[in-house]
């Protein structure tokens, strides 16, 4: 034990039992967000409303369609991360596991289905 | 020496008892529009699914979203998504242990619950 750090003895012991990987992929995903959001409130607001045709011609294009792929992969990313720290405080056990578990396959899903969607479309 | 007060001490701040504060409120509410953006962002990925299947499905699922119940999802979403941005941008101001202290802090809240309509009525207004 006295071979020790005091680093390594304290590593592992805080509530969370591992370094700050968690805080910091939200802050990066945030701040990536902060550049998304609006280009996607501004291109999806603008065409949401079109008829068919308009909106398939809309998301062929290069930009609209990219700013799209990315707020959806980010922002369940960012969703994915928040929706574990709201289930960690408020949900104990199994069902903690279990809820993050359930959200975490309806955040890639619904990522994977978006995109497949915006490819689909694009191409 | 023992703690011969055990069970007769003050208690932490109990939800009962708690006077809400505008700190206090503006955090919860942070945590509640994030969450809550989940059914808005489903439900543009089923319009983006509609959309890539066919122009009857799409009619199904742009009908829903610029229906009176989706406009209003959409429109509370969209406050929602500015209220979380802007207290994300507070959060960010934080993490560097800064504007910290109690009036700045109160200043920030206010900040974020005026600049968020502000922001809702003028995205409605444009798009």
């Amino acid at each position: 034990m006295r071979y020790l750090t005091d680093r390594k003895r304290a590593v592992g012991l805080g509530s969370a039992k591992s370094g700050v990987h968690h805080f910091w992929a939200m802050k990066v995903s945030s701040v990536a967000l902060l550049i998304l959001i609006p280009l996607f409130v501004f291109t999806f607001g603008c065409v949401l409303g079109s008829s068919y045709e308009e909106v398939m011609a809309y998301y062929a294009r290069p930009f609209p369609a990219i700013v799209a792929a990315l707020t959806i992969v980010v922002g369940f990313k960012h969703f994915n991360d928040g929706v574990q720290v709201l289930i960690e405080d408020y949900v104990h056990g199994v069902s903690q596991k279990i809820w993050i578990i359930l959200m975490t396959c309806l955040s890639y899903g619904a990522m994977a289905t978006g995109l497949f969607a915006i490819a689909k479309i694009a191409f | 020496m023992a703690d011969v007060n055990r069970g007769d001490r003050p208690l932490s701040p109990h939800l009962q008892v708690y006077r809400p504060q505008l700190t206090s409120i503006t955090s919860i509410l942070t945590r509640i529009t994030g969450n809550a953006l989940l059914v808005a962002a489903l439900l543009i990925v089923w319009w983006f699914l509609a959309a890539a299947t066919s122009a009857e499905y799409f009619a199904v699922a742009n009908g829903f979203i610029t229906s009176w119940f989706g406009d209003l999802i959409m429109f509370l979403s969209l406050w929602g998504l500015w209220y979380h941005t802007l207290a994300g941008v507070r959060h960010l101001i934080w993490d560097n242990a800064k504007m910290l202290e109690i009036e700045t802090a109160e200043k920030l809240g206010w900040g974020v619950i005026i600049g968020s309509v502000l922001l809702t009525l003028i995205t409605a207004l444009i798009v």
